[in-house]
């Protein structure tokens, strides 16, 4: 079946949007045919609800999340749960949130931010070359390269944790920067997303032709592939971002000192000096609201990149589905 | 890949198109850190797996010790249970939430629900964990009145070891579904709107509708999610070790198995037994993604 043998999941990546046509020409007949029976009305019913049911469930604790903030303990725990609480009270949980060990807090972020655009750039300098070669260019071995790749892509990252320290400590790079960002740069979902990419949506004779106008490899990469690959090299970047963002287990085990934490972690840290989880935390205390307000900072700057990346993120979901 | 090479597949690749040279020089970097950070560390884990701290080589030692080791097959046993959870309330819910988003008439409210069941995605990680400790402490809890129909009043009583599967399946579908209805939703938009006019015509109602047409032809991303759901929830980590942390060691110490790996490296001292279970890990989590790379025609790679 030559035709199937063709799909790739871009080629058969399903349509974002409905096309409205289709929908507008048929709803309003099947309503016509089912005059709104009991059984129609009962099914919208029951539909409505389930939805709106999962849309509490998504919702809510990220509404919660964002109300706690701007409460005080007390607050959190005898006022209504779903009640705002004071932009006084949110100073406060912020001032004795950077407080905590001297702004700790103020540092993992930086670390964070370092880590994961660090491990973004070379990701990017390294992935889109890769994809295109393996897009456009004929080699021995490109197709085990591409196998490989596939393989290791649908491997879970925290599969190979354990591994990697194992590696990172024999080249004596436990708790430094690179034993993370090294890691993190290789990203194959990110090739495999430029490969898609430039096989389906960039034709091969416009780079034949640049080329017989003398153009050079690299000439034909630099001015003609690479303006054409704007809207993957943002995919990447996005997807690569978010994952160095939230990734845990791995900086967990390769940075043990508290000042060379990500966000993440951090947070984790934060919770043991929680009284209310942990008894022994002692006078060095952190409150819930603030574990909170800790746990927002932590996600805004991932949560930012979802809202304005929206239409990237679900295109490139769709192109492939997220390793996660 | 050997079965998707087809004539016309090859036929399609154009002669002489970059030459040599070229493809080896543009994947260089990403050859040299696919070696160094995918290849490399399967062979550190091979290496300790079968060595002892000195270096001689042990056979499969390393793999028994660690296997009778008490917390082991607990560890297992959790994990499963979780996976068993996880999956099919993934499958069940997914599944069922992308058809009856494909229903609802409005294309933006469809639109606006995809997106807020996709938003809790953006807190991955530790971020989710906290969140649900948050959610599942009675005495915080927007959802207090319902843990305590359902007989919890404390958060202890919430953390009790019978629940965690579920409390870690309801963590993973919060975070992790919203991605997996868009997918679901998109692969269904696929499905050319004549058939279902056809299925229409035959009488057929929603219910068979979905059941006899559009779930079949969503079969193969099913597959997909199931796939990478079991890979990723194999790995449990972060859940369990957060929920150790809020509950002083009392739920989720050692409860997975990449925790057992973490406690066998950097409690006990004990590399080559973690090494053991990391390749344990490794040979289940490779075999799947090959076996799914070789024969869905997903990945076809010409």
């Amino acid at each position: 079946m030559p035709t199937e043998t063709h799909a790739t999941p871009a080629a058969t990546a399903p349509r974002t949007e409905r096309e409205p046509s289709a929908m507008s020409r048929t709803a309003p007949r099947a309503s016509r045919r089912a005059h709104r029976s009991v059984g129609e009305m009962s099914y919208r019913l029951l539909a409505g609800s389930i939805l709106t049911v999962f849309v509490v469930f998504f919702v809510l604790p990220v509404v919660w999340l964002l109300l706690a903030a701007t409460k005080t303990d007390q607050q959190l725990v005898h006022d209504h749960p779903l009640s705002f609480g004071s932009f006084g009270a949110l100073a406060d949980n912020w001032h004795s949130l950077t407080a905590f060990q001297d702004g700790a807090i103020l540092q993992w972020l930086g670390n964070s931010a370092l880590y994961a655009v660090v491990s973004l750039v070379i990701t990017l300098c390294v992935s889109v070359p890769a994809g295109y070669a393996l897009a456009m260019t004929e080699f021995r071995g490109r197709k085990t390269l591409l196998v490989t790749t596939l393989v290791v892509m649908l491997m879970p990252t925290a599969t190979l944790v354990v591994p990697l320290f194992l590696e990172v400590n024999a080249a004596h790079l436990i708790g430094t920067m690179w034993s993370i960002v090294l890691p993190y740069s290789f990203y194959p979902f990110g090739v495999y997303l430029t490969y898609i990419y430039f096989t389906t949506a960039v034709p091969k004779d416009l780079l034949a032709a640049a080329r017989m106008d003398g153009c050079s490899e690299f000439g034909v990469f630099r001015h003609i592939a690479l303006p054409l690959a704007t809207p993957v090299i943002a995919l990447v970047g996005f997807f690569s971002f978010v994952a160095n963002w939230t990734n845990y287990f791995l900086p967990y085990v390769m940075l043990p000192q508290d000042d060379q934490m990500p966000v993440q972690v951090g947070v984790g840290n934060l919770l043991s000096s929680v009284p209310q989880f942990n008894p022994t935390a002692g006078s060095l205390a952190i409150e819930r609201p603030q574990l909170a307000l800790a746990t927002l900072v932590a996600i805004t700057p991932v949560l930012v990149v979802f809202l304005f990346a929206q239409r990237f993120l679900v295109s490139g979901m769709l192109a492939g589905a997220t390793k996660e | 890949m050997t079965t998707t090479v087809s004539p016309a597949g090859s036929g399609r690749r154009p002669r002489g198109a970059g030459r040599s040279w070229a493809g080896p020089a543009f994947v260089a970097g990403y050859v040299l850190l696919l070696i160094a950070f995918g290849v490399l560390p399967i062979g550190y884990a091979i290496y300790f797996a079968f060595t002892d701290a000195g270096g001689s080589f042990t056979g499969f030692t390393n793999f028994v010790t660690t296997a009778q080791d008490f917390r082991f097959v607990d560890a297992l046993g959790h994990v499963a249970l979780y996976l068993l959870f996880w999956l099919v309330s993934l499958v069940v819910f997914v599944v069922a939430l992308a058809l009856l988003l494909h229903r609802v008439s409005s294309g933006r409210i469809s639109q606006a629900l995809r997106f807020l069941y996709y938003i809790p995605g953006a807190l991955a990680g530790a971020a989710s964990v906290l969140v649900w400790l948050f959610m599942l402490d009675p005495t915080v809890s927007p959802v207090s009145s319902l843990l305590g129909a359902l007989g919890f009043d404390t958060f202890g009583q919430v953390i009790a070891p019978g629940n965690l599967p579920v409390l870690f399946t309801v963590i993973a579908f919060w975070t992790g579904a919203g991605g997996w209805i868009v997918v679901m939703y998109g692969a269904l938009n696929n499905i050319p709107s004549d058939v279902l006019e056809a299925a229409r015509i035959d009488g057929a109602g929603a219910w068979k509708t979905a059941w006899h047409v559009q779930i079949p032809m969503l079969r193969k991303w099913i597959v997909y999610m199931v796939i990478l759901a079991f890979a990723g929830g194999a790995q449990l980590f972060v859940e369990p070790q957060l929920l150790s942390l809020a509950s002083v060691g009392v739920a989720g110490r050692d409860y997975s198995l990449n925790q057992l790996t973490y406690d066998f490296a950097f409690q006990l001292n004990n590399v080559n037994g973690a090494a053991a279970v990391s390749m344990e890990l490794l040979v289940v989590s490779v075999s799947v993604a090959g076996v799914f790379v070789a024969r869905s025609r997903f990945f076809d790679a010409d």
